[in-house]
């Protein structure tokens, strides 16, 4: 009984040991500063993995050369060359497998995102070929007249 | 079309003007007003009891009991806006698990478990004889058995109540509040740190900030303990009316004895309102006067967009209009309830003022966000994030202070006297 | 009694010193690790956006919340456009239409057109995480959510992010949010996924004018390195000392 008065002190010590037990327990064994200091570097290191194994979606237009050499060597030798082949085609992520094929995008809002008359002085997008949307054949799809691979009419 | 699975966070109640960034929205809403205002009144009312205790105010001595009850009801409250607000809220352990100092976040559980062992174990040394008294009382009382264990536990097996160990007692409770001082105005200070460090927010970004917040938080911890202790002390004399016949003179003497109380503790409001007010005011000078890049922007939010809330409400309402209330000669009960409630409206505006009025403007300062708190929830989030957890944060800490004031009666000082 | 608590005190306290210690004086490393902590040494992503080839397409956009899973048709986005148009009364107007996702097809700013004859210059600037040296968003958060890799990418932990939303706040550049599927903060990762794997960024591969690159700022041979070395480069809120590693050529000081 002399000395009641260290009691709730006992019960904060008991509490601040549970703490670290459940902290132990809980808290995964990579967790800690795995980085250049605590400030930015204080993490669970697995989590590195996490993000390295995400899925890769586009696969870039070599993974496409592989089975579509045509189509490849078509659009290559055309002024949209620089454009990769998923941008209208769609991420191809497993394709031939998953997805069997792929959607292409031949809507007028694909081509109008270079192409929509923009005079800005300063910028790279006046130096591109352009229509007004409005004026032009507004109700045709691009791919009526335009060849993606072969935009030109002339060519 | 976004699938219902999907859910953009502040897209229900923000909405934008000129130009923002894409993602931007009102990330941190009501419930981060709430927050700092909760622990405000934490911070307050502790500091109200500990007057007394440390600083032998004896004035104050019926206030102190109850303040610092009120606190411990009030305590696990501040914690729950921080619930509600996290998207993730089933860890909200891992603040104490894996801390990241470098955040003011991170110690908040630290200090929060910190400060609540202290109010816990200061009211256990003030409360321990009463809960000695009780195991004695109650023993062979038929249907206490349950109410009797519950003291037993609560004395934790020290049932010495001779005159030395309540000495002792007596003395711990002094030291336990007198480190309490220091902790809930750390507790408090440093959530004005979570907002004064955030360097990319133009509004906040003030060493100012913490200062600011404890003063604020003391002066609406105050109010609420007055307030609160008007009402009982009303609903008492009422009951005491009913029970003895009108005119007796029992309820003249509770009265003497609250305006005295009252008195007392208008002083020490006003001297914290004055502090507060004064640090707001220098911090709104200092941002005009340096003129920084942010200034173009801060100003429409400030003389434009938030005027009202600001000047009106804030500074006009919420401060002016009752620090003149309180001062005005012959002061009645009803006048100082009326100045209290403008004070804790006053103190929670100017959180709504620093949260969402940190983030009325865009981070491009080229653009403004408005905040429309959800009013009818027609969700889990809209529910939490609105009107309906306001109301569920403010009730809450009345609920539990009946409970806990069933175990540590901390009225019946007023009562005993009579 | 009291000399007795002392001494147990103290005799504890130097016990759990003397027990911590040694673990971390006898850390040593493998061979492998060792010099896998070199290579990485030398190893520091960098960006560089040129905003004089940037035309608006919005391709890089698109990619991005396609590769990184960002629901298509939330508002939110790890990287995007913004189009700034100067007019001749010295006023600057800035948008970003979905984040420019679908490009910028039309004259019209939030509905109103502004006559090409007033526009006196107007550009496009690409935004994505500035991977910043000294993240202010990793300093805050309060668990170690966040984090800076090696070398030198900002990460977030999906599993341990409690969704507090300091990060969103603390970001100067408005590059966080909280992904509508996960609840948890979500950023740009530089696609640490295909870094990795030797590829570039889906936002590099996917725009046709290569105003994006990215490559190693410690290797000099790096075509981004040199050109970091070589021109003359900017950084977006250099003020708030958050050191940032996406460099800008052609940067106008109206960008914000």
């Amino acid at each position: 009984m002399k000395n009641h008065v260290l009691r709730p002190l006992w019960v904060a010590i008991l509490l601040v040991i549970a703490l670290l037990v459940a902290r132990k327990l809980y808290v995964p064994a990579d967790f800690g500063i795995n980085g250049r200091n605590f400030t930015y570097g204080y993490y669970r290191k697995a989590s590195v993995n996490d993000w390295k194994e995400f899925k890769v979606k586009y696969k870039g237009r070599q993974y496409c050369k592989e089975c579509h050499e045509e189509n490849f060597d078509s659009i290559s030798k055309s002024k949209h060359r620089i454009i990769q082949c998923e941008n209208c085609h769609g991420p191809a992520i497993d394709h031939p497998d998953n997805p069997e094929a792929l959607e292409i995008d031949r809507s007028r809002g694909l081509c109008l995102r270079c192409h929509a008359d923009l005079p800005y002085p300063g910028s790279h997008r006046n130096d591109l070929p352009a229509i007004d949307p409005e004026e032009h054949n507004p109700d045709k799809a691009c791919a009526d007249c335009h060849n993606p691979h072969k935009p030109d009419l002339e060519g | 079309m976004i699938e219902p699975s999907v859910y953009v966070h502040g897209l229900e109640w923000t909405t934008k003007e000129l130009f923002t960034y894409p993602n931007e929205f009102i990330t941190w809403s009501i419930q981060i007003v709430m927050y700092p205002y909760m622990t405000g009144l934490v911070a307050g009312a502790f500091v109200l009891s500990s007057l007394y205790h440390v600083f032998g105010q004896k004035d104050l001595k019926d206030l102190a009991r109850f303040s610092l009850v009120f606190s411990l009801a009030l305590l696990p409250v501040a914690a729950m806006p921080l619930l509600l607000h996290l998207q993730q809220p089933l860890r909200a352990m891992h603040p104490l698990f894996t801390p990241h100092f470098t955040s003011a976040i991170s110690a908040f559980g630290i200090v929060f478990s910190t400060y609540g062992l202290i109010v816990l174990s200061e009211i256990w040394f003030v409360y321990r004889k009463h809960f000695v008294d009780q195991v004695h009382e109650l023993k062979g009382i038929k249907g206490s058995k349950l109410k009797r264990m519950i003291f037993i536990i609560l004395t934790m097996g020290a049932m010495d109540i001779s005159e030395a160990a309540l000495a002792k007692d007596k003395k711990a409770v002094t030291i336990m509040a007198a480190i309490g001082i220091p902790v809930a105005c750390f507790l408090h200070g440093y959530a004005g740190f979570i907002f004064g460090s955030v360097k990319a927010n133009a509004l906040w970004m003030s060493p100012l900030m913490p200062v600011i917040f404890i003063m604020s938080a003391v002066v609406s911890g105050i109010a609420l303990c007055m307030l609160t202790y008007i009402l009982i002390m009303e609903f008492k004399k009422i009951k005491a009316a009913i029970a003895r016949g009108m005119g007796d003179t029992s309820v003249q003497a509770i009265k003497g004895i609250e305006m005295e109380v009252i008195t007392k503790a208008t002083r020490y409001l006003i001297i914290f309102l004055v502090a507060a007010i004064s640090l707001e005011i220098l911090d709104l000078i200092f941002r005009g006067y340096t003129a920084m890049k942010s200034w173009d922007i801060l100003r429409s939010v400030m003389y434009g967009k938030d005027f009202v809330d600001i000047f009106m409400l804030q500074y006009g309402i919420g401060n002016l209009l009752p620090f003149i209330m309180l001062l005005w000669p012959k002061r009645t009960l009803r006048r100082v309830a009326i100045a209290t409630t403008l004070i804790l409206f006053g103190v929670f505006m100017m959180r709504w003022n620093v949260v969402i009025g940190g983030q009325a403007f865009s981070l491009s300062f080229a653009g403004f966000m408005h905040y429309h708190m959800p009013i009818i929830p027609h969700n889990w989030e809209t529910f939490k994030e609105g009107l309906g957890g306001v109301i569920l944060v403010i009730i809450s800490p009345y609920a539990l202070f009946w409970v806990i004031n069933k175990f540590t009666p901390s009225l019946g000082t007023v009562e005993e006297k009579i | 009694m009291k000399c007795s608590r002392r001494n147990f005190l103290k005799k504890s306290l130097s016990g759990a010193v003397a027990a911590g210690l040694p673990l971390a004086a006898f850390k040593f490393l493998s061979p492998r690790e060792a010099h896998a902590a070199v290579k990485e040494a030398n190893l520091r992503w960098a960006f560089i956006v040129d905003t004089r080839k940037c035309v608006g397409c919005g391709l890089c956009v698109k990619a991005c919340k396609k590769e990184n899973e960002i629901p298509y048709d939330v508002p939110l986005t790890r990287t995007w456009i913004e189009r700034y148009i100067v007019t001749k009364d010295g006023k600057t107007t800035i948008d970003t239409p979905k984040g420019g996702r679908d490009g910028f097809t039309s004259k019209k700013v939030r509905g109103e057109e502004i006559p090409d004859d007033q526009i006196t210059k107007a550009f496009f600037v690409p935004k994505l995480c500035n991977q910043c040296d000294n993240p202010a968003c990793v300093q805050v958060c309060p668990v170690g959510a966040t984090y800076q890799t090696a070398d030198g990418v900002t990460l977030v932990d999906r599993k341990w992010c409690i969704g507090c939303g300091y990060c969103i706040m603390a970001c100067p550049y408005g590059a966080r949010f909280f992904h509508p599927v996960y609840r948890v903060a979500e950023k740009c990762t530089f696609c640490y996924h295909r870094i990795k794997k030797g590829m570039k960024t889906a936002c590099v591969d996917a725009c046709p004018f290569g105003a994006r690159q990215i490559g190693n700022i410690k290797d000099i041979n790096d075509p981004v390195a040199h050109t970091i070395l070589t021109e003359r480069v900017a950084v977006l809120k250099d003020e708030y000392g958050t050191k940032p590693q996406v460099f800008y050529l052609g940067l106008d000081e109206r960008v914000r």
